[in-house]
């Protein structure tokens, strides 16, 4: 499964805009004007490369809102609209 | 031998109620929904988490060694079941009690992806009887009690709690503040429809 | 054999593209709706019983029929994932929060057998133990609480139909909302991650279907797949009921197939009252298409180039002397409103966004308000449990590419229009 990396899901109904994963994530997400997570490629759910998993992980057990989760296959390749952000 | 046993006991249930107090006053802190200055914002779940770990090891090794102290004379039961023995039972009962709800806290905390946010939440809220009958429990048992040092500790113990208490009360909540207009009532009031239709034909 | 069919031809078709029209007086759901169960059932006769689920589960699927609540996912689709599951529940989604249409209203009141008929084969095909039948108070709900005292004394439903009342919000028929009021939560949507085909309901799969899916079914069964596609394109086939409101003559809903052109619908809505502008189609969260684009087909591939679809069937005439502006910004201020307030960047982000049009609209003169806006709709979209953000992102972007000369007016300040005038009779 981490052969191919994964995909984050965030869910919006808990989040309160802690920031914790964004910090701990900058390669993937960066943070919008409110405080929430906000991913760099502009997917609904941002892809989480292969070396960067077990970070996800440890991101997804430490969010205080249990709002994150790693999802074990990589987003589809084509992007679904939205807009990219340059990495951090 | 026993002596030193005696010992380890009460440094350690002391260093425990230290512990405790950093990891009650860091949830409460951090439900403010803000960093705490000076740290990042992953620091202060991670503090939580390790800090209580911590307590967990301390924890065993103050009824541990307690447990094999020939004074008071423990049994295994009196460790689980509060208010059991016959060793000041009402002091020591409160610490029993304090004892299984924090290793219920860290089990569940550990679980937590497993038992999902509402059922966690709720066992949580289980810290807020832990930590006092933890104070309780200190004050009131053991060799020190009476002292002036042990007191002062309980002292700093509380006001910290009530600090990080005012620390969350005081910031407003980011995910619960004023925002936008307010929603109204239903979606059919005519000032907030602005395209008027009719209804169906005939 | 029966009158549904015969006043259908197959045979006219456009050069450009396979749209097959509804003939003049034809109609399917709206000829076939009887709201008392003796008729029905002499016009159309009794539901099939269902032999073969499989089949009926291609047929459906060949037919090619799609929900009709807005997104357009297909039906054999849903109905097999959700068959795949134990004890499903399946509802009947009639909430119909978006204000601007009218056609969910007009099956409660007109066909709730279709809709109960629908209902019925949805539950035995997927083998669900539960049916709901989600719908608004007032007259829907009575009109639903006599067809099932009729269908009882006849026994017309093997699974028993209990009916939840849906609540006057514009979200109340999303999906996962329509669960969690169903188990007596408020109509919030949920996160996606339990998907409610999986486990909606109590955890069990859960089929939320639109009423007007559930007429087409019960029609699709008795009359086969061949005569679903008769009319439609082919990519979009058979009828759809329109709600058109705005500056038209004769505001309602009107049964159309897939296709035909905007003007035409227009026109069956008795046409333009005032020169033409632009309409708002597919609902609040939909798009504009230009009124000098009047032969474009509503379907699918016919709006796509207008970032717009035919969603839920709803169409909005703008006329030449409103503002678009100041209907856009009305309608965001509205659907921010309306947001469940769960989500981070779109309790934030709407009202924001709302904001900025209305400062737009009311003629700020900042050249900076329009780059905003697009800033901000990369900001929310996609960010949300439910597509509410989404659907305001698209209309926002439609309108500032719709109307480039109006923001240059406005900017300018020198646009002197009127906010939209209330058109047709009353609601
Ligand atoms: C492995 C062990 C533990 C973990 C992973 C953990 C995790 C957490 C988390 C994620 C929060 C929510 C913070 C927020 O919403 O910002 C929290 C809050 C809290 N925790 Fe813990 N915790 C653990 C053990 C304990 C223990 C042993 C105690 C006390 C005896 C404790 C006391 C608290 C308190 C008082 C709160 C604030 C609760 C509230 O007001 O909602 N925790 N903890
Ligand atoms: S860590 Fe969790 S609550 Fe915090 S911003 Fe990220 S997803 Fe939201």
């Amino acid at each position: 499964m981490s052969r191919r990396g994964a995909r984050l899901h965030i869910d919006w109904t808990a989040c309160e805009g802690r920031g914790l994963c964004s910090e701990m994530l900058t390669e993937i997400l960066a943070i919008d004007d409110w405080g929430y997570p906000l991913a760099r490629d502009g997917r609904p759910e941002p892809a989480v490369p292969r070396e960067l998993v077990a970070h996800a992980r440890r991101a997804e057990r430490l969010c205080p809102r249990l709002a994150l989760r790693v999802l074990p296959e990589p987003p589809p390749t084509r992007p679904q609209g939205g807009s990219q952000l340059p990495p951090s | 031998m026993n002596e030193a046993l005696w010992y380890t006991g009460r440094g350690a249930g002391l260093v425990t109620l230290v512990l405790l107090t950093v990891v009650v006053a860091l949830g409460v802190a951090s439900r403010a929904g803000r960093p705490l200055p000076g740290l990042p914002r992953f620091a202060t779940p991670v503090l939580h988490r390790n800090a209580s770990l911590l307590a967990v090891v301390l924890l065993g090794v103050h009824v541990g060694s307690l447990l094999f102290d020939p004074y008071a004379q423990l049994r295994l039961v009196d460790l689980m079941l509060p208010f059991a023995g016959a060793y000041r039972p009402l002091w020591l009962g409160l610490g029993t009690l304090a004892f299984d709800l924090v290793v219920a806290l860290v089990i569940t905390s550990l679980l937590r992806s497993r038992l999902g946010a509402t059922a966690w939440r709720r066992i949580h809220w289980a810290a807020y009887a832990a930590w006092p009958l933890a104070v309780l429990h200190g004050l009131g048992t053991g060799t020190d009690a009476g002292t002036a040092w042990l007191r002062a500790v309980t002292a700093v113990c509380v006001l910290t709690v009530a600090m990080a208490g005012a620390y969350r009360l005081l910031l407003p909540d980011p995910a619960t503040g004023p925002l936008g207009p307010p929603a109204p009532p239903g979606n059919r009031d005519p000032r907030l429809t602005p395209l008027t239709i009719s209804g169906p034909p005939r | 054999m029966t009158m549904l069919d015969h006043r259908e031809s197959r045979d006219r078709r456009t050069s450009t593209d396979d749209y097959r029209p509804l003939p003049p007086g034809a109609g399917r759901l709206l000829l076939a709706a009887h709201p008392d169960l003796a008729t029905h059932h002499r016009h159309l006769g009794l539901l099939p019983p269902l032999a073969q689920p499989a089949r009926l589960l291609a047929e459906i699927d060949a037919a090619g029929l799609r929900g009709r609540g807005g997104a357009g996912f297909p039906t054999a689709r849903k109905l097999a994932a959700v068959a795949a599951g134990r004890s499903p529940v399946v509802i009947a989604n009639g909430a119909e929060g978006e204000p601007a249409s009218a056609k969910d209203r007009t099956l409660w009141a007109h066909a709730p057998h279709l809709i109960l008929d629908g209902l019925q084969l949805a539950g035995a095909l997927v083998g669900a133990r539960r049916a709901i039948g989600y719908v608004p108070a007032g007259p829907s709900t009575a009109s639903l609480r006599r067809a099932l005292a009729d269908r009882e004394a006849a026994g017309a439903d093997p699974i028993p139909v209990e009916i939840v009342e849906a609540p006057d919000r514009f979200l109340a028929g999303e999906e996962s909302a329509v669960v969690s009021r169903i188990e007596g939560k408020p109509a919030l949507p949920r996160d996606t991650l339990r998907r409610v085909v999986v486990a909606g309901v109590d955890g069990h799969p859960t089929l939320v279907q639109n009423v007007e899916t559930l007429a087409h079914l019960a029609l699709l069964a008795r009359f086969g797949g061949a005569w679903f596609r008769g009319v439609g394109t082919s990519g979009d086939p058979g009828t759809f009921l329109a709600t058109v409101s705005g500056a038209v003559a004769a505001p309602g809903v009107y049964e159309v197939a897939y296709g035909i052109p905007l003007g035409d619908l227009l026109e069956r809505a008795g046409g333009w009252v005032g020169r033409p502008q632009a309409c708002l189609v597919g609902g609040y969260g939909g798009a504009w298409v230009p009124a000098d684009a009047a032969d474009v087909p509503v379907s699918t591939a016919g709006l796509r180039p207008f970032g717009a679809a035919p969603g839920a069937g709803v169409v909005v005439a703008l006329p030449a002397g409103a503002c678009g502006l100041r209907a856009a910004a009305d309608i965001t201020r509205y659907l921010a409103g309306q947001g469940a307030r769960q989500c981070g960047p779109c309790r934030n982000g709407l009202p924001q966004m709302a904001g900025t049009l209305t400062r737009l609209a009311d003629r700020e003169r900042s050249p900076a308000l329009v780059a905003e806006l697009e800033r901000l709709t990369r900001l929310v979209e996609g960010r949300g449990a439910c597509h509410h953000p989404d659907g305001t992102v698209r209309l926002v972007r439609s309108t500032l590419r719709t109307f480039p000369a109006e923001i240059d007016r406005h900017l300018a300040g020198t646009c002197g229009q009127e906010p939209m005038p209330a058109a047709g009779g009353a609601r």
